[in-house]
């Protein structure tokens, strides 16, 4: 059952009257809280100021918003300069150019410099849709994970998306935030508990045996998948939402592994260096447990509609409770 | 002419004239100081075993200007939040701006020893992190300028007068990167913001123009609105105009496009490209060391 601390939506699984809205809406709304609250926080965009949301801040705050034009490196050096004079700086492109393009420049300037930038990455996952593969970023949380220094935050909804962006111009240094283009499930409240680094479980049928951990929109499919598990297979589970991907929740995580004794993860990314593979670090060494992976397997995206992608690519509600099944047989 | 004007004559001429003296004294003194780096250097990358030569070698005559005359800092406070920034581009060269920042009094001198060597604050590549009075972590060539105009537009919002003047090599305008910020500062008119280019026409491969040909360099920086000045890198007199100058110019950032020669100071060095990066040959760094000790021959050193 949903976990009431969590204080999800009392419509998660009403899919009438659950609001749909891109986790990009919830960045666009956080930089105006952050503005608002501190005259630090600066905002810069590469020629995206509409699609990355930044749209709000650049009409409210002109002053602290600075168009870069289609350059990312330049965007993500000139932040770095901004970050170590008292600014916050907030770097808003797609993902794939930021921190696709300018990866260099972020390691050395703004993550070993210990710059106080922020890299908002938007249009991750496949689920960009019909842009295809040159758009859709699958590797931006391995790229950014593995560089010491930097944070990496993966909101699961809009209101997430909100108190993570608000949330990441409080933390000193390098943070990364992913952000996602489709509309998807607002299924968390204001209430719902959001602290970076601490995962929350959003739901926990007893005597769980498997947890699944998620992060990003498909966090939704996977509350689908653990009710229909239990309605259906009677199988019970966990569902952890781990949107800070750096630094880990490792205590909850093992914890949670070590009482179920399998794991499913869920993202919208590269199963190889992703949360996937955060967790199997982390469980490899504190908590074997027999492990599945649902994201995508070491192939680019195409064309195509947000839904039909993310069925053929293997991270549909089925395909988590496929996961979730075979899992629990290796047990 | 009253009593009264005479006086104020003789006062402006007395003014004038100890200005002028005291100008040709500071001038000396600053040649010594890049003098002093210079063997400084050669000292540094000779105990290291590796390192840059002929860009620090090149830069030193600015660099003793820029930490000795025209920079506001303090050397016991890196952090005060009025200094000049200066941040070093083509962070390669570091070795000159370690040793300028020792004789400055940003830390002892004695640690200049340590260069490129394990739990070292003096890294291969400068680290903002450990060592105080580094402006940014560089090395990857072609980020700096971009990181000149973050401080130069936080000291705008903030109101600031302070002034952010970035070293950057001429091989790194081959770098994407370095043309995005000039294009920005540019476009912003980020007239707080002075660029120093060493142009030294060499790169690692060879000479600049054949690797791949900057010129015509000082129209490139014209077409993109900056104000532009050209001098010869090692008359420090006029690096010191220069950079006045820029000053003065409210509407356009400038870049002062400094000739230097790699090497600069060291016979056997001077303009070879291959003294980019090579580790010494056995009496080579005592060559060079007396070389510069006695001004080429032209003093007896103490050590003769």
């Amino acid at each position: 059952m949903v976990n009431p601390e969590a204080k999800l939506s009392p419509d998660v699984f009403d899919a009438d009257k659950l609001q749909m809205m891109p986790t990009r809406d919830g960045y666009g709304a956080g930089l105006i809280i952050a503005g608002e609250k501190n005259k630090n926080v600066v905002v810069l965009c590469a020629d995206l100021t509409e699609s990355t949301r930044s749209e709000a801040f650049s009409k409210r705050y002109p002053e602290r918003f600075f168009e870069c034009g289609v350059a990312e490196q330049n965007m993500a050096t000139i932040a770095a300069g901004l970050g170590v004079s008292g600014k916050i700086p907030f770097i808003s492109s797609y993902a794939t150019f930021s921190p696709g393009r300018n990866y260099e420049q972020i390691r050395t300037t703004i993550a070993y410099n210990d710059s106080n930038v922020k890299i908002a990455g938007h249009h991750a996952g496949i689920s960009v849709g019909p842009d295809g593969a040159t758009h859709q970023a699958t590797e931006d949380i391995a790229i950014m994970r593995a560089i010491p220094n930097m944070k990496v935050i993966v909101p699961c909804d809009a209101i997430e998306a909100k108190k993570a962006t608000v949330a990441a111009a409080k933390i000193w240094g390098p943070v990364y935030l992913r952000f996602q283009r489709e509309k998807s499930p607002v299924f968390t409240t204001e209430k719902t508990p959001f602290t970076p680094g601490k995962a929350e479980i959003f739901w926990e049928s007893r005597k769980p045996q498997v947890l699944i951990v998620g992060c990003g929109a498909l966090l939704h499919n996977a509350l689908l998948a653990a009710r229909e598990l239990d309605e259906k297979w009677d199988i019970s589970s966990v569902v952890l939402n781990v949107h800070t991907i750096k630094p880990l929740d490792e205590e909850k995580i093992v914890a949670l592994a070590k009482k179920t004794g399998a794991v499913v993860t869920v993202e919208e990314h590269q199963i190889s260096g992703g949360l996937g593979g955060a967790v199997a670090e982390t469980l490899s060494r504190r908590a074997p447990v027999p492990m599945e992976f649902v994201g995508m397997k070491n192939t680019f995206g195409e064309s195509g509609l947000p839904p039909q992608l993310l069925e053929k690519y293997g991270m549909g509600v089925k395909d988590i409770i496929w996961a979730t099944k075979k899992t629990i047989r290796k047990k | 002419m009253n009593l009264f004007a005479i006086f104020a004559r003789i006062r402006y001429i007395r003014a004038t004239l100890k200005m002028e003296a005291l100008h040709e004294k500071k001038l000396k003194h600053l040649e010594e100081i890049a003098n002093r780096l210079r063997q400084d250097v050669i000292e540094m990358v000779s105990r290291a075993g590796s390192g840059h030569i002929a860009g620090p070698l090149g830069l030193a005559d600015i660099v003793a200007a820029f930490y000795f005359h025209v920079l506001n800092h303090n050397p016991k406070k890196p952090q005060w939040e009025n200094r000049d920034r200066l941040v070093l581009s083509n962070g390669h060269v570091c070795p000159v701006f370690y040793a300028a920042l020792a004789r400055a009094g940003y830390f002892h001198v004695d640690e200049l020893k340590t260069l490129r060597q394990i739990n070292s604050r003096l890294q291969g590549h400068p680290h903002r992190g450990v060592l105080p009075g580094l402006e940014t972590t560089s090395g990857p060539l072609g980020s700096g300028i971009s990181q000149a105009i973050g401080m130069a537009l936080a000291a705008k919002l903030d109101g600031k007068k302070h002034r952010i003047y970035c070293v950057t090599s001429d091989g790194e305008h081959q770098e994407g990167n370095t043309w995005e910020g000039i294009m920005f500062a540019g476009k912003n008119k980020l007239s707080n913001l002075t660029v120093v280019v060493d142009r030294n026409n060499i790169q690692i491969d060879g000479f600049t123009e054949n690797i791949m040909p900057l010129e015509p360099f000082r129209q490139k920086y014209e077409a993109f609105n900056w104000h532009v000045l050209e001098i010869d890198g090692h008359n420090i007199e006029h690096f010191v105009d220069a950079v006045a100058e820029a000053k003065a110019i409210h509407e356009k950032p400038t870049v002062i496009i400094a000739h230097t020669i790699p090497g600069k100071g060291v016979d056997f060095m001077e303009n070879d490209y291959l003294w980019h990066s090579k580790p010494f040959k056995s009496g080579e760094a005592e060559t060079a060391l007396k070389e510069l000790r006695t001004l080429r021959g032209k003093i007896r050193s103490e050590h003769q």
